[in-house]
């Protein structure tokens, strides 16, 4: 394994010309949970032709590989990785690298600024001993300027995200809560180091160094939870997109990843794969699931010339399809124009932290000028006066505030993601606290999006088998809903390989009596269509005649609801939600879905266009509305909610839209996710609270200049300590909605 | 005050050799999955590739 190359050191390889062909790929991988996948992945990879090293990531769920591109490909590591068990997939480049070097450059200041903090504060506890004692004008002196060579230049490197973000708000004519943050930085140290040439004891290097750093660690906790949560998303969306088989005109084909297609491509589409691409059908007729996006259960038939969507998925028959670009005749970019306008009326929303910042900082920057000035004015040195302004300007601003919200985000998100739920955007938690409607989409959200047999009941043993042994040939949703039912009663049926698929009609069979079996709609069956009056029009049916003159079997199947649903709805109209159903389907289905989940305000055959003016109807109305849903149909919608969730199995660019994601089939996560989100704002709420009545004790007793600037640098961290530990209940607290 | 010279330029050396290896090991990737450490640890398969043994060193070229 000579291919595994200290790139870092450039040491030489024993083989040098394979380190050009050496390349690298990131996988994610769903089901990668435990040390066991890790070492059975590590094992399964590690002897297999052309792969220099392997690495998996259990905290990550990510495995990296080197491999020589001539031996093997990413698709055959996948297919390998997909043989031991695991479903993996390669990420979009460039994706694993960015967020991870923000998080790793403010871990690098943050672990400078403790040791310069450490550091000085060996020596500054040196110098106040000193003070009481023999420490002769010399050695303070050279303890000051030993204290001034460690803190300058790590005040100049740790302290640069708050310049850099204070400099960006000062050029937008802004005040952030940065501005307060580097102007105490700013005169501290310039002063301190103004003392240290002049040779006095008015030196604070420490408070200021430690400042940044206990400011440094509430900032890398804001952003390593954020890296996380987009990780997460970044997996998700990985596992979802595909590969695509495309057709050359020379007769030979490829497989390429989804993202290196081109409008003009030729795509075959084998029955059961997902299409990759928008484009048009050049040969072969199957039925299209459509389910992602338009949320309407029952497939459609897609026949030469008919538009199909990425997303949707072949079910019956294979289907050459050329790609074509996303013109603007195509229901995506009608989304994507809908989406770019919810975005935009929605306007910005100004988080916590922002709000109290844009009333804090204005008030601070007064208080510190008016300190400096009052004690001029009172006949105090220029030097006193300043040290008590900073002193003010230390005590006021700092850690308290900037740690009050992204501790507590912390510990919330943390809590959800153990319970499923990421959270993407970063102020969707805040906007999830404030909402008092509940928005579900129907197919995929409230629903399974997959079709259940809901006359089980009225058919014999035998019929069903039959039945089976000609629907398991097939991978329409109904069709397996029927071998669902069989095996799960535990009925033997066989399978046999003269089945044959007319698409958009059903299976038929010769027997080997002569006599035809035919599964499919009334049509195919030859059965009048609308004779059983007992059946609603929401369900959607299959027949089945065995060619031997019995009565031909009808089987009905409806979309079930999640096994949770009925519930979640209950518990959430407890709590006082007003919970409404918004749909794209047929008003039948909505309709039984909306009673069996136990919602009496629904709406069907929605638009997407048409779903945006409900909400703007209930914006209206004084209300704030959480959007739940999946399809891309609803994407503009989630976009365009106070507040969106959407499952896991949600389409990409609704998950992309949502503030974050649900994993797993229940819907319970919501109210929890709603009852963390409600105590996220409390909890913020308190700390401010706590940070306030902290200031309102000190702020008096600095602008009357009993706070050296140093005795201010220790009640801050007091202060940051109490908020993180209030922050740290979150974890555990027991929430009710 | 002879102490003194020697005692700090120790001090901070030590101190600063600690943020060396902190810096380090960001840097090799020891913070990059640390949940999947613990597990290793309990894998006692004495017979790693030595590809295996490498990959640790070459965590900082993957990002």
């Amino acid at each position: 394994m000579a291919l595994a190359i200290d790139f870092d050191t450039g040491a030489i390889p024993a083989e040098p010309r394979h380190e050009a062909a050496t390349e690298r790929v990131t996988l994610a991988v769903e089901n990668l949970n435990c040390g066991g996948c890790m070492r059975k992945i590590e094992r399964t990879l590690d002897g297999a032709p052309g792969i220099a090293h392997v690495r998996a990531n259990l905290s990550a769920k990510r495995v990296s590989i080197a491999f020589d591109p001539q031996r093997t490909g990413t698709e055959a590591i996948i297919a390998s990785l997909a043989a031991a068990g695991f479903h993996a997939a390669d990420l979009a480049t460039g994706t694993a690298g960015d967020v991870d070097s923000t998080d790793r450059d403010l871990l690098r200041r943050l672990a400078v600024a403790g040791f310069a903090a450490a550091n000085i504060m060996l020596l500054s506890v040196s110098v106040w001993a000193g003070l009481a004692s023999d420490m002769d004008a010399e050695i303070q002196s050279l303890f000051h300027w030993l204290s001034a060579l460690i803190a300058l230049p790590t005040i100049g490197y740790s302290g640069q995200p708050f310049f850099r973000s204070a400099q960006t708000a000062l050029k937008a004519w802004r005040l952030n809560m940065d501005v307060p943050i580097s102007l105490a930085l700013l005169l501290a140290t310039g002063m301190s180091l103004a003392q240290t040439i002049r040779g006095t004891e008015q030196v604070y290097f420490d408070a200021s160094v430690s400042l940044v750093f206990f400011l440094l660690i509430g900032r890398y906790l804001d952003q390593s939870l954020r890296s996380r949560a987009k990780g997460a998303a970044q997996n998700l969306l990985g596992l979802k997109s595909g590969w695509a088989t495309v057709l050359h005109d020379d007769g030979t084909s490829e497989r390429l990843h989804a993202r290196a297609l081109m409008p003009g491509m030729r795509i075959l589409v084998p029955a059961g794969e997902r299409i990759a691409v928008d484009g048009r059908v050049v040969s072969g007729t199957s039925d299209i699931d459509e389910q992602l996006i338009t949320g309407e259960t029952v497939p459609r038939t897609a026949r030469p010339g008919d538009t199909v969507y990425a997303g949707t998925l072949a079910l019956t028959a294979p289907v050459e399809i050329e790609a074509t670009a996303a013109d603007d005749a195509t229901l995506i970019a009608e989304i994507a124009r809908l989406m770019e306008t919810a975005e935009q009326n929605k306007g910005r929303y100004v988080s916590l932290a922002d709000k109290a910042a844009s009333l804090y900082s204005p008030l601070v920057h007064a208080l510190g000028l008016a300190t400096f000035l009052g004690w001029l004015a009172l006949g105090a040195g220029w030097e006193t006066a300043l040290t008590t302004a900073i002193s003010v300007l230390i005590i006021t601003c700092p850690c308290a505030l900037a740690l009050a919200v992204p501790a507590v985000q912390v510990a919330a998100t943390s809590r959800l993601f153990k319970h499923g739920v990421i959270m993407t955007a970063a102020d969707g938690l805040e906007r999830l606290a404030e909402v008092d409607t509940i928005v579900f989409d129907k197919t995929g959200t409230l629903t399974r999006g997959e079709p259940e047999l809901t006359n089980g009941a009225e058919i014999e043993d035998d019929t069903l088998a039959a039945a089976a042994s000609l629907a398991v040939a097939s991978r329409h949703p109904y069709a397996q809903a029927v071998v669902r039912e069989a095996r799960a009663r535990g009925l033997d049926f066989p399978s046999f390989s003269n089945v044959a698929e007319t698409p958009g009609a059903g299976l038929s069979r010769v027997e080997d009596t002569g006599a035809e079996a035919r599964l499919g709609s009334a049509e195919w069956c030859r059965v009048a269509a609308s004779t059983p009056s007992s059946q609603s029009a929401s369900e959607a049916s299959l027949y089945f005649i065995s060619g031997t003159g019995k009565p031909p079997a009808a089987f009905h199947f409806t979309d079930a609801l999640r096994p949770d649903a009925a519930e979640t709805v209950a518990r959430m109209r407890q709590a006082g939600f007003d919970i409404s159903l918004l749909s794209g389907d047929r008003e039948s289905a909505v309709r039984t879905a909306a009673e069996a989940a136990g919602i009496t305000h629904w709406l069907a055959g929605r638009k997407p266009h048409e779903k945006i003016a409900e909400l703007e109807k209930m914006k209206a109305e004084g209300r704030r509305v959480l959007m739940i849903g999946d399809g891309l149909n609803d994407a503009p919608a989630l976009a365009a909610a106070h507040a969106s969730l959407s499952p896991a199995s949600a389409a990409e660019v609704s998950q992309i839209a949502s503030d974050g994601i649900i994993q797993g089939s229940r819907l319970g996560p919501v109210i929890e996710t709603i009852a963390v989100a409600r105590r996220n704002r409390r909890m913020a709420l308190e700390n401010f609270a706590i940070a306030a009545a902290y200031n309102a004790i000190c702020i008096p007793l600095a602008v009357a200049g009993f706070v050296t600037p140093l005795i201010a640098a220790i009640a801050m961290s007091a202060s940051s300590i109490v908020v993180t530990t209030n922050a740290l209940r979150l974890t555990t607290a027991r929430l009710k909605l | 005050m002879t102490a003194l010279a020697w005692l700090i330029p120790a001090a901070l050396f030590l101190g600063l050799l600690g943020l060396a290896g902190f810096l380090w090991a960001l840097r090799t990737g020891q913070f990059e999955d640390l949940d999947g450490a613990a597990y290793r640890i309990l894998d006692d398969d004495d017979e790693p590739a030595a590809a295996d043994r490498l990959t640790g060193e070459n965590e900082r070229s993957k990002f």
